[in-house]
């Protein structure tokens, strides 16, 4: 079984698209549309990598990538922020709360893919 | 008044742009011509009779041959050297430059003038985009559907054997999310296209605006222009015209109370003394202060501060150099006065860089509870900047840390760009 990879994105046509790119890859990948919801299935679903959209209802990115490094249990895990172009705050937040790669919006297909295989040592 | 050491070679400089003979302007001004040469070769100190005299042969006022009115302007050059300090500007040849060159100073400073008000639209255009929430959220709409189109159109051109149902599926999103990026677009151009000007948006610094519109009416009013509102509307900006409509307002106020017959006469009477003055028209101080700075013709500069220290009013003395923008040096008066409301602060002081120039301070400040017993106290601080005659004795002030030579000040925040000299 492939590896895993738990995308946390709001935008359905973004995470379709992605979706596919890395299914066609041979990565498995589960789709989270909501902040509020995607904490929780870090932990129930234990990922080999998380990508996670800066701005998401319910909770922010930063507020879920914060709670994924307090946590013990997660605090190694691969996460992959996507950020709008050109808001280089947003970036540097999420790199002081501990994002490990950043990608930003929009973003070519090779690109995200190349990443997510260099994160997973690939 | 003092005179520059370099009036002869100023004075030279404005003979030979006039095209004038040293006999003739020796003649018209009833010195010998080589008594005149000594003097154009700075060889000989000169009276201000004399000086007068040579002036008016030259058609110029005495202003502008003993150099005085090169302080503002040298002044505004420090500050421009201060912020080009890699350039290397021959700070100890300034007074040289502008006696030479008094044009090309003048676009110096003309120059740096502009600089700093267009840094400022910029860093008022760079917040509006960063903390504009309308222009980030129409800017996010459009980032994401077209990252969604540019992903979405990869696949689709790029996977040769792409399932029909994927294909089907892509396409409509392809479709939804291309209305979504030209309607993102069309909001992100209407905001932009909004149409409020420049001046509308407060880029053009409005406290700079009413001080130049105050300075063009030599910072006075007369009654029947304050009646009138005074061409408030002249002003471009809104901001601009509303601080203008408020100064206004404040000084008819002041001139109701402080009505000029008496006014004058109590003045010849005490002095510019404004306890005395707002206890003999039972007023308060600081429209007494403001009353002495507007008067016709009024020499006296006066600077107003708010609780926070920020500069809310700059009228220049002469020989009194005002910081244009950021924070002014914390020795002035007016912070020692701000410290300690109702207590007058009365001192002389000696500003940096005037050739030991001095000028008699008062300062004072009041407190206000526009809301009441409960509501926020606020503060109001000025100080009347007088001349006063050279005194060893004088507090050593300077006009902004980054223009001021003084050497080893206690009060120092951050460098000079200048060092002392003798």
């Amino acid at each position: 079984m492939g590896q895993h990879v738990l995308l946390i994105e709001d935008e359905p046509n973004i995470a379709e698209a992605i979706r596919f790119i890395l299914s066609r890859d041979g990565f498995r990948v589960t789709h989270l549309a909501d902040g509020a919801t995607a904490l929780a299935g870090v932990r129930a679903l234990r990922p080999d990598l998380v990508i996670l959209d800066h701005m998401l209802p319910g909770l922010s990115g930063l507020e879920i990538l914060t709670a994924i490094r307090a946590d013990p249990a997660t605090t190694d895990l691969p996460v992959m922020m996507l950020t709008a172009k050109g808001q280089g705050r947003d970036r540097e937040a999420a790199e002081r709360a501990g994002a490990s790669r950043f990608m930003a919006k929009p973003f070519s297909n090779s690109e995200i893919l190349a990443e997510v295989r260099a994160m997973m040592g690939r | 008044m003092p005179m520059s050491a370099l009036t002869g070679t100023r004075l030279r400089e404005r003979r030979l742009a006039a095209g004038r003979r040293q006999a003739d302007v020796a003649a018209a001004a009833g010195v010998s011509a080589s008594y005149l040469n000594l003097i154009e070769h700075n060889r000989r100190r000169v009276s201000g009779a004399v000086l007068d005299r040579i002036a008016a042969a030259l058609g110029l006022d005495r202003e502008a041959v003993s150099g005085q009115r090169d302080v503002a302007l040298m002044d505004d050059l420090r500050t421009a050297a201060a912020r080009a300090e890699d350039a290397g500007a021959e700070l100890d040849r300034l007074q040289d430059f502008v006696g030479r060159y008094p044009g090309w100073a003048a676009v110096i400073a003309n120059l740096h003038g502009r600089v700093a008000v267009l840094e400022r639209a910029l860093e008022a255009l760079n917040d509006r985009m960063t903390h504009d929430p309308h222009l980030s959220q129409a800017l996010h709409e459009v980032l994401s559907s077209l990252s969604s189109v540019r992903s979405t159109a990869a696949i689709l051109s790029e996977t040769a054997d792409l399932d029909p149902d994927w294909t089907a599926r892509f396409h409509r999103n392809l479709y939804q999310d291309s209305e979504r990026l030209a309607l993102g677009a069309e909001a992100l151009v209407a905001y932009l296209d909004a149409g409020t000007g420049v001046e509308e948006q407060g880029i053009a610094a409005p406290q700079e605006e009413l001080e130049d519109w105050l300075k063009r009416r030599d910072w006075s009013f007369s009654d029947a222009e304050l009646a009138a509102g005074a061409g408030v509307t002249a002003l471009a900006s809104g901001a601009a015209r509303e601080l203008a409509r408020a100064h206004v307002a404040r000084a008819a106020a002041d001139a109701a109370v402080l009505q000029m017959e008496p006014f004058m006469a109590a003045l010849t009477a005490a002095g510019p003394d404004p306890l005395a003055l707002a206890a003999r028209f039972g007023t308060d101080v600081l429209g007494v202060m403001r009353r002495l700075a507007a008067l016709p013709g009024s020499e006296a500069g006066l600077v107003a501060c708010d609780a926070s220290g920020t500069l809310t009013f700059r009228k220049p003395a002469s020989g009194f150099p005002l910081p244009r923008f950021g924070a002014a040096c914390p020795l002035w008066p007016l912070y020692a006065a701000l410290g300690r409301p109702m207590v007058p602060v009365e001192s002389v002081v000696q500003m940096a860089g005037q050739g030991g120039l001095c000028h008699r301070i008062i300062a004072y400040c009041q407190t206000s509870y526009p809301q009441g017993l409960r509501g926020p106290e606020l503060r109001e601080a000025a100080m009347l900047i007088l001349p006063a005659a050279q005194d060893a004795a004088a507090l050593k002030i300077g006009s902004s840390c980054r223009i001021c030579p003084r050497g080893g000040c206690p009060a120092r925040r951050e460098p000079s760009i200048l060092t002392e000299t003798a």
